[in-house]
C-alpha cells in the first residue's frame, strides 16, 4: 500500500512539474512555431536567442534588483518579460540584415535551394551566438537567483504524510507563459499586424498583391518569434542554471513540440510544447536524469518518423 | 561528372600528386604543431567527403554526420580500453559499426525530405551523447602501450600520423571518384535534382541513398576513430558534438557541395585557419573556432552559395560553349532509322485496368475507372481540367496507391510496386510540368533513363544516344538541360522515358505551353514512335490534337470514364459535349 502510495505520489510531483514546465516550454515552441508558421524558414539559431534571452534576464535581474520597489522576488520575472523587446530588436535585426536574403520574396520560386541556404545560413549565425557567448559571458553555469527559486508551496495528497511540492519560482513562470501565449494568440488572430502576418504565411504572393509588405511582415515575424523565446528562456532562467552551449538542447526540444504540433500551427506548437515539457519529466519516473534529453529526442524522432504533420496538423505539408 | 576515362584518369593521377606532395611535405615538417595541422587537415577533409557522399550529391543536408565520426571513435576507444584490440583492427571494426548504424539511421529516416530530414538527422548524435555520458564515457584516454607502439598505432614520430592520414585521405577521394564517375552518382544527383522524376525513370531511390549513407557512414567512422588514435581523449561531445557535424558540413560547403575536391579544398584553408586562432587566442578567447566557422559559413552562403571550387573554376575557365544551332526536329521523324527492339508479344490487351478508384478526403478523384489498352495501339485519354487525369496516371506509375481496383500490366499485377520497379517492368513516362535533372546535360538525363535497361555504364549511353536520335534531340546532348526551349525539353523527357525502352509509355499532356508548329512536330514525333511499335497513352486536354492522333479515345470526367471508343463516335456523344462545352451546347447542337 505505501509502495503504491509513494508511486502516486511521485507521478503526481512529475506531472505537476511537467504540466508547468510545459507552459514554458509551450510558449518557446510558439516562438519557434510563429518564424516557421509565417517564414516556412527552419530558424537553428532560435535555441541561442532562447541563451540570449537568458542571459539578458540575468543581467537586467541584477540592475532591477537594486530598485527598491520591485525587490529581489519580483525583479528576474520582469527581466525575462524585458528580455522579450530587446531580443526582439535582436532578431528583427538579424532578418533584415542576413535572413531576409535568403528568404521571403527574393527566393519566391526556388523551393529546395532557399531552405538550404536558410538552414545552412541560420547554423552559422548559432555558431556565433554560441561562441560569442562564450567569449562574452564565460563558460561558468549562471543561474537567475530569486527567493522563490528554492520554495515550493506543499499540497497535501490523501494518504498520510505525503504531498506534493509545488515550486514557486516554475508556477508564477508558468502563470507568465500561458499569459504570453495568450496575449500573442490575441494578436495574432485579431490585431491588424497579425492578419497581415496571417496573410503573409498562407500565400505570400496574393499578399503581395493585396499591399502587404510580405518582407516587413517577416521581419517582424521573426522578432517576435524570437522576442517570445527569449521571454521563455528568461523564464527557464529563474529555475535552472544554463551556460553558452544551452541553446542546442532547446533547439530540439522546441522543434519536437513544434513538429509535434504540426508545423505551420500556433496552437500546435504550445500544446507540442506542453506534451514535450510532461514527456520530460515524466521520464524522469523510468529513465535516469542523464537520459531525460535522449527520451526528448527518441519522442521527437518517433513523431518525424511515424507522423511529420505533427499530432494537432490538420494538412499534411509536402516536402 | 562526365564519364570521360581521361576525366577520371587526370583526376586519379592528381589525387597520386596530392597525395605524394603531401607525405613529402609532412616528412619534411619537423615542427610538431605544423605536424598535427598536417594531420588534422586530411582529417576533416575525409570527414567532408563523408558528408559530400550523402549530402553533397543527394541534396539531403546531415546534421548528424557526428553519429558516425562518434561511434568510429568509441568503438576504436573501447576496444583499445577494454578488449586490448589495436586500432589497427579497431579502425576496420569501427567502420562497420559505421555501416551499421548509417543502415539503422537511414532506413527510416530517409522518408523524409527536406527539412525534416536535416532536423531528424540532427537528433542522432545528440541523443547518442546523452546515451555515452550516462554509460560513463565522459572522459576515455587511451592507453599508451610502451612495448609494442607500432602495433597499437602509436608512434613517437607524428609523422607516421600523417602518413595514415594521407592514406586514409586518397581513399576518401577515390570512393568519391568511383561513385562520382559512376551510375551510383548518377543516380544520386538524379535524385537530388528531382527525387519523383529519378524515381519513375526508374532509379531505386530508396535502395541509392542507402548505399549513398552506408559509404558515407563508413568513411566517417574511419576517419573518427582516427581521430581519437590521434587525440588520445575521447569525450562525448567531442566527436558527438554539434562542432563535429557542422565542420563536415561547412568545409564541404565552403569547398564546394557535391564535388570531387571541394571537401579537400575547404578543410586546407579553414583548419588551419581556425587552428592557429585557436593557438593564438584560445586562452583569451575561448569560442574562436566556431566563430570561424558561424562567419565562414554564412559568408560562403551570401557570397558564394555554390563554393569555391565553382567560383575559382568558373572564373578560370574559358567561358561554357556558345549556344549550339537551333536543332531541325522537324525532319525527326525521316531520320528515324534504328528499328525499336522488338518486345516478346504478349496476345491481348498489354494494360488492363480494373474498376480503380482513388480519392483524397472527400474529393473522388478517380473513380471506377475500367480500361484496357491492346498491345501497339494509342490510346488517348482526354477530359476538362481536373478530371483525374493526372492522378490515374500517379496511380499507374506507382505514385500512388489505389484505394481499390486492379491494375495488370503484361500479366503482372501494378498495385503496390514502387515507381521504379513499375518502370523496371517497362512502363516509362513523361510529366505534365516537365521534370527536367536542370543542371544535368541532355545526354545525362536520358541516361538515367536508360540505365533500368542497360547494364553496363557504355551501353546505357548508346542507349541513350539512340533514344535522343529518336526523337531528334541528337545534336542538343550536350547542352545543359536547364537552358532547353519547353518543346526540347518535352522533347528530352520523351528521350528519358524511350531511352528504358519501356513497352508502354506513358505521356501526361506533352503538348502543354506549345504552339501549334511545335505540337505538328511533336505530334509527328510520337506517331513515329507509335508506329515503331510502342504502346502509347496519352493525356491531353486539346480535343484536337487528339483527333488526329489516337486510335481510341477515353474521356474522363469527375474521375469517371464518360465515354470510350473510336475518336469521331466519342466527339459526337452528347454527354462529352455537355462536359467539355456545357449544357446549352449539346442543346444547341441536338
Amino acid at each position: 500500500m505505501s509502495g503504491l502510495a509513494a508511486l502516486t505520489e511521485s507521478f503526481l510531483q512529475a506531472l505537476t512539474a511537467g504540466l508547468l514546465v510545459g507552459c514554458i516550454y509551450g510558449l518557446m515552441c510558439l516562438g519557434l512555431g510563429l518564424i516557421f508558421g509565417v517564414m516556412r524558414v527552419i530558424n537553428f539559431a532560435q535555441g541561442d536567442f532562447l541563451m540570449l534571452g537568458m542571459y539578458v534576464t540575468l543581467y537586467l535581474a541584477a540592475a532591477l534588483g537594486g530598485v527598491a520597489v520591485l525587490g529581489p522576488v519580483a525583479s528576474p520575472f520582469i527581466a525575462a518579460i524585458c528580455a522579450g523587446p530587446v531580443l526582439f530588436v535582436g532578431g528583427y535585426l538579424l532578418h533584415r540584415l542576413l535572413v531576409s536574403r535568403v528568404t521571403g520574396t527574393r527566393v519566391a520560386g526556388i523551393e529546395g535551394d532557399g531552405h538550404y541556404a536558410q538552414l545552412i545560413l541560420t547554423l552559422g549565425v548559432a555558431l556565433i551566438l554560441e561562441n560569442g557567448g562564450l567569449i562574452l559571458f564565460g563558460s561558468t553555469p549562471q543561474s537567475v537567483r530569486t527567493p522563490l527559486s528554492a520554495s515550493a508551496w506543499e499540497i497535501p495528497l490523501l494518504h498520510e504524510g505525503s504531498a506534493i511540492f509545488v515550486n514557486k519560482a516554475r508556477s508564477i513562470a508558468a502563470l507568465i507563459s500561458i499569459a504570453a501565449a495568450a496575449s500573442l494568440y490575441w494578436f495574432i488572430g485579431r490585431s491588424r499586424l497579425g492578419k497581415a502576418l496571417r496573410a503573409a504565411a498562407d500565400n505570400p504572393e496574393a499578399a503581395t498583391y493585396m499591399g502587404i509588405d510580405v518582407d516587413r511582415a517577416h521581419r517582424i515575424a521573426f522578432g517576435i518569434g524570437t522576442g517570445v523565446t527569449a521571454v521563455a528562456g528568461g523564464l527557464v532562467a529563474t529555475y535552472s542554471s544554463f551556460q553558452p552551449y544551452v541553446g542546442l538542447e532547446f533547439v530540439i526540444i522546441m522543434y519536437a513540440g513544434v513538429v509535434l504540433g504540426g508545423m505551420g500551427s500556433m496552437l500546435g506548437a504550445f500544446w507540442g510544447g506542453m506534451t514535450i515539457g510532461l514527456v520530460q519529466q515524466l521520464s524522469s519516473l523510468v529513465l535516469s536524469p542523464q537520459l531525460q534529453n535522449t527520451a526528448i529526442f527518441v519522442v521527437f524522432l518517433a513523431i518525424m518518423l511515424m507522423r511529420p504533420q505533427g499530432l494537432f496538423g490538420r494538412r499534411a505539408e509536402r516536402t | 561528372m562526365n564519364p570521360g576515362r581521361a576525366g577520371t584518369t587526370r583526376a586519379v593521377i592528381t589525387i597520386a600528386i596530392i597525395g605524394a606532395a603531401w607525405l613529402v611535405i609532412g616528412m619534411l615538417v619537423s615542427n610538431s604543431y605544423y605536424q598535427l595541422m598536417l594531420t588534422l587537415v586530411p582529417i576533416w577533409a575525409v570527414m567532408g567527403l563523408s558528408w559530400n557522399l550523402l549530402s553533397g550529391y543527394t541534396g539531403l543536408v546531415s546534421f548528424g554526420h557526428a553519429s558516425f565520426f562518434g561511434l568510429g571513435a568509441y568503438t576504436v576507444t573501447i576496444a583499445l580500453v577494454s578488449f586490448d584490440v589495436t586500432p589497427w583492427l579497431g579502425i576496420p571494426l569501427g567502420m562497420l559499426v559505421g555501416v551499421a548504424a548509417a543502415a539503422l539511421i537511414g532506413y527510416p529516416t530517409f522518408r523524409l525530405r527536406g527539412h525534416y530530414f536535416a532536423l531528424a538527422m540532427l537528433a542522432y548524435p545528440l541523443a547518442l551523447l546523452y546515451v555515452f555520458e550516462w554509460l560513463g564515457y565522459q572522459e576515455v584516454a587511451l592507453p599508451m602501450k610502451r612495448e609494442a607502439p607500432a602495433r597499437y598505432m602509436q608512434f613517437v614520430d607524428p609523422r607516421a600520423y600523417t602518413a595514415i592520414a594521407v592514406a586514409l585521405l586518397i581513399l576518401a577521394l577515390l570512393v568519391s571518384l568511383a561513385v562520382e564517375r559512376s551510375r551510383f552518382g548518377m543516380s544520386l544527383l538524379a535524385i537530388k535534382q528531382n527525387e519523383p522524376a529519378a524515381e519513375a525513370a526508374g532509379i531505386d531511390t530508396l535502395r541509392w541513398k542507402m548505399r549513398a549513407i552506408m559509404v558515407s557512414g563508413a568513411l566517417a567512422a574511419a576517419v573518427g576513430g582516427f581521430y581519437a588514435v590521434v587525440l588520445l581523449v575521447v569525450t562525448p561531445s567531442s566527436v558527438f558534438g554539434m562542432l563535429t557535424s557542422a565542420q563536415a558540413l561547412i568545409v564541404t560547403l565552403f569547398g564546394g557541395a557535391g564535388t570531387l575536391w571541394g571537401p579537400l579544398i575547404g578543410a586546407a584553408v579553414l583548419i588551419p585557419l581556425s587552428e592557429t586562432l585557436r593557438a593564438e587566442l584560445g586562452d583569451v578567447i575561448p569560442g574562436i573556432q566556431g566563430i570561424v566557422y558561424g562567419v565562414a559559413i554564412i559568408l560562403v552562403i551570401l557570397l558564394a552559395p555554390e563554393g569555391v571550387f565553382w567560383r575559382v573554376r568558373d572564373r578560370f575557365s574559358p567561358t561554357p560553349a556558345q549556344p549550339r544551332k537551333v536543332p531541325d526536329v522537324a525532319g525527326a521523324s525521316q531520320r528515324v532509322v534504328i528499328p525499336r527492339p522488338s518486345a516478346p508479344a504478349i496476345p491481348g490487351p498489354i494494360l488492363r485496368v480494373q474498376s480503380l478508384s482513388k480519392s483524397f478526403g472527400g474529393l473522388r478523384a478517380v473513380e471506377n475507372v475500367t480500361f484496357e489498352v491492346q498491345q501497339g495501339a494509342l490510346l488517348g485519354i482526354i477530359g476538362p481540367n481536373g478530371a483525374g487525369k493526372t492522378t490515374l496516371f500517379n496511380l499507374l506509375n506507382g505514385f500512388l496507391l489505389p484505394d481499390q481496383g486492379q491494375i495488370v500490366f503484361a500479366g503482372t499485377d501494378l498495385v503496390g510496386l514502387k515507381p521504379n520497379r513499375i518502370c523496371r517492368l517497362g512502363v516509362g513516362r513523361t510529366f505534365q510540368t516537365v521534370r527536367p535533372f536542370a543542371r544535368m546535360s541532355v545526354l545525362q538525363n536520358t541516361v538515367i533513363g536508360a540505365y533500368v535497361a542497360e547494364p553496363t555504364s557504355a551501353a546505357a549511353f548508346a542507349a541513350a544516344q539512340e533514344a535522343l536520335e529518336r526523337v531528334g534531340l541528337a545534336d542538343r546532348a550536350e547542352a545543359l538541360a536547364g537552358g532547353l526551349t519547353s518543346k526540347e525539353l518535352r522533347l528530352m523527357e520523351l528521350a528519358r522515358a524511350l531511352a528504358g525502352r519501356p513497352r508502354l509509355l506513358l505521356l501526361d499532356e506533352p503538348l502543354a505551353g506549345l504552339g501549334s508548329p511545335e505540337i505538328a512536330e511533336l505530334l509527328a514525333v510520337i506517331r513515329s514512335l507509335s508506329g515503331d511499335g510502342t504502346t502509347i497513352v496519352i493525356i491531353e486536354h486539346t480535343m484536337q490534337a487528339m483527333m488526329r492522333l489516337a486510335d481510341k479515345l477515353m474521356v474522363l470526367d469527375h474521375g469517371r470514364v464518360l465515354a470510350s471508343g473510336q475518336p469521331r463516335e466519342v466527339t459526337s456523344d452528347p454527354s462529352v459535349i455537355e462536359a467539355y462545352l456545357g449544357k446549352r451546347w449539346s442543346a444547341a447542337r441536338a
